[in-house]
């Protein structure tokens, strides 16, 4: 497939936007539990309403994960689980038609080299990447091989980020800027941030670009809540948690399934309060 | 002489931290801002001589610093040249790693942070980051892989007897860079009442321009003592690398001196050849790793690969950004030394000189040996002796089967 032939995150995100509702992002680790049941279930997320697939490259040393996306990752790489494999779930799951970002840690990208990395993510339907330990100010390498491959670049900001770094940082992305809504790693949380939201409205004053927002949402209810000030909900932890608890492959997905529509039912109603 | 240098900052990093192509900063957007308080919060306490008087002092009064430069007569004869210990091993907590956790724990206090967390191997930088926040009355919380609370209770027991919490980690490979992880898994949660005491002169910007900073001391002092008592620079200067602190806190002072040689000793383990060591810059691969891209042991994906040493302080598969940067341009000349060669030095050492040195320091001890040949017999050879042996016995006295047959000691 050719770069510019997936529908792209942007284009996406509008279309969401046009029906009056935010967009969710779905993540998963390639690999986990195994190849084909982590493409089968990014598959059943879209049948289920997810709207932008996060394929996670699972790494030895993810310092932004919590125990639960460690241990997936951890089984992903036991299971042998290499980067031209992520490449290739990147491909079996853009033939869904949902735009595939590659979630990484940078070395890996590194390793692989960063313009042959671009070239081979865009050949397999990819949309581009996000990087959660990479940021614009070490990034003009990865900034140019995105341009030169139409990839989308989405780098997160935080709550800890100074104006004048979420200034910067929304200007090196394309597609969205990602809202880390909290201190803190990966992981579900019981409640959704406070910070979130202030994070976002800072943002929009100096980006046009969609901001989706993650870390710790997972359910349909806080998805709403979420869903009521950010362009997209972005649902991790409680996908894998989906396949760990499972008994086995079929219960894995079948809740798969269930979590995509309680999230995507959840990002199309404003949350109760409202 | 003042034990806190006044020699003007060196001139690398950069303002983004780099050391030529590497260095920097490859760390989750949410510590930027974090790293960025800390250099600021170092580089006014660094300008600020209260701060820089009362680090000199508790490393004067607290810590024995400045360490003894040692003629090591009878270690030079088996050498064939004069090999001189600069005695890191004498310094409180038994090594070169107080100055920094001083000059840390310090600024931690100045910047408001009542918290201390710190990764640790074998646990020597946890022991002495324990001791640290004693004395200065900070909350630890030391973060040490299972594999290694199981090989050193001990050292978990000094801790704990020291008032620090220590936490077993039970992810990735158990080891020191998981202890590395979770540790900064900690901080990113916790940055605003807590700072994160690394223990070398690795990770992302400040840490390596910091570390290197409370500890170039070692060379700032060395430097001058053996222009006192020669009345000339030695022409070789020798330490072991790990993360690289003692090595670039002696190398650094003399970094200038382009007729010194400096010479770094990676762990080589069971032999560089085997594959099983942590010879990073020998192995000659650049990635990033914890924050700052620098050489490393990774495969093919560029998933980081174990690391193995018989020695606890140098078994981690990366290394400090200033030590690829002095790599690269030619400035530091860095080589493994296996297990068996940095054993027969340690025993060389004490039994000439009857110091028992840790085998961290025993690789500088081997490389000064293989350097002589280069030097010739009228050189003069400074190594950093950066700790003592103590904690390595259980270790020694299973490789040399001393515990086998007590009367057998030869
Ligand atoms: C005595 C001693 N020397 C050297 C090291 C290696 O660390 P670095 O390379 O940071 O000096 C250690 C680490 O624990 C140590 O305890």
């Amino acid at each position: 497939m050719s770069p510019g032939t997936a529908p792209g995150v942007a284009a996406t995100l509008q279309r969401c936007r046009d029906d009056g509702r935010a967009a969710l992002i779905g993540y998963l680790p390639a690999g986990f539990p195994d190849l084909d049941t982590s493409v089968q279930a990014f598959v059943a997320m879209v049948a289920a309403g997810v709207d932008v697939l996060e394929v996670g490259l699972p790494y030895s040393d993810p310092v932004l994960d919590g125990p639960t996306i460690q241990r997936a990752a951890e089984r992903a790489l036991a299971g042998g689980t290499r980067t031209k494999q992520v490449l290739d779930v990147v491909s079996a799951v853009s033939a869904t038609g949902a735009p595939a970002l590659v979630m990484t840690y940078w070395n890996p990208v590194e390793r692989y080299g960063v313009a042959s990395f671009a070239q081979a993510l865009a050949a397999a339907g990819g949309a581009g990447l996000i990087t959660p330990d990479l940021i614009p100010d070490e990034a003009q390498e990865w900034c140019d091989a995105a341009d030169a491959a139409g990839l989308d670049r989405v780098f997160l900001v935080a709550p800890s980020s100074s104006d004048a770094r979420l200034a910067a940082t929304a200007a090196a992305c394309r597609g969205f800027v990602y809202a880390t809504s909290v201190m803190g790693v990966t992981g579900a949380r019981a409640q959704t941030s406070t910070a979130a939201p202030v994070l976002v409205e800072r943002v929009r004053r100096v980006s046009d670009l969609p901001v989706g927002v993650g870390l710790g949402v997972s359910s349909g209810d806080q998805a709403a809540e979420v869903a009521d000030y950010a362009d997209a909900v972005i649902v991790g932890s409680a996908f894998v948690r989906c396949l760990l608890d499972a008994p086995d492959r079929s219960a894995g997905l079948a809740a798969v399934s269930a979590l995509s529509a309680d999230l995507a039912a959840g990002v199309r109603r404003r949350a109760a309060a409202s | 002489m003042s034990v806190t240098s006044d020699a003007s900052p060196s001139v690398l990093p950069d303002a983004g931290g780099h050391f030529g192509r590497f260095g920097g900063r490859f760390m989750p957007e949410a510590l930027i801002g974090p790293l960025e308080e800390l250099e600021q919060a170092w580089r006014a306490a660094m300008a600020d001589t209260d701060f820089r008087s009362e680090l000199d002092r508790m490393l004067r009064e607290y810590a024995g610093v400045p360490s003894l430069l040692y003629d090591a007569t009878r270690f030079s004869d088996h050498a064939g040249a004069r090999v001189l210990f600069k005695r890191e091993d004498l310094n409180h907590t038994g090594a070169h790693k107080v100055r920094n956790v001083l000059g840390q724990a310090l600024l931690a206090k100045r910047m408001g942070k009542r918290r201390i967390i710190a990764e640790t191997g074998a646990g020597q930088h946890g022991v002495a980051t324990a001791t640290a926040c004693a004395y200065l009355d900070l909350d630890c919380v030391v973060y040490m892989g299972e594999v290694d609370t199981e090989r050193q209770q001990l050292n978990v027991a000094r801790m704990k007897m020291l008032g620090a919490q220590v936490v077993p980690v039970a992810t990735g490979t158990r080891t020191l860079k998981d202890a590395i992880n979770e540790a900064l898994r900690d901080w990113v949660a916790t940055v605003d009442d807590t700072h994160y005491l690394l223990g070398t002169a690795a990770g992302a910007h400040p840490f390596p321009a910091m570390v290197r900073d409370f500890a170039r001391g070692i060379g700032d002092e060395a430097r001058v003592q053996c222009l006192e008592r020669y009345g000339r620079l030695p022409d070789a200067v020798c330490a072991c690398v790990g993360g690289g602190s003692n090595a670039i806190g002696i190398f650094t002072a003399f970094v200038p001196d382009e007729a010194v040689r400096l010479y770094g000793f990676e762990a080589g383990g069971d032999g560089f050849d085997t594959g099983r060591h942590a010879a990073t810059i020998s192995a000659g691969d650049v990635g990033v790793l914890h924050g700052a891209r620098s050489f490393l042991l990774q495969d093919d994906d560029g998933q980081t690969i174990d690391s193995h040493s018989i020695s606890a302080g140098l078994d981690y598969p990366g290394v400090g950004p200033e030590h690829a940067y002095l790599a690269d341009i030619g400035r530091a000349v860095y080589r493994p030394v296996d297990d068996a060669t940095a054993m027969r030095a340690f025993a060389l050492c004490c039994r000439t000189e009857g110091i028992i040195p840790a085998i961290e320091s025993a690789h500088a001890l081997a490389g000064a040996l293989d350097v002589v040949p280069e030097l010739g017999p009228e050189a003069l050879i400074l190594v950093s002796l950066s700790g003592r042996g103590d904690k390595d016995m259980p270790t020694a006295a299973a490789w040399f089967d001393l515990l086998q047959d007590p009367d057998d000691s030869g």
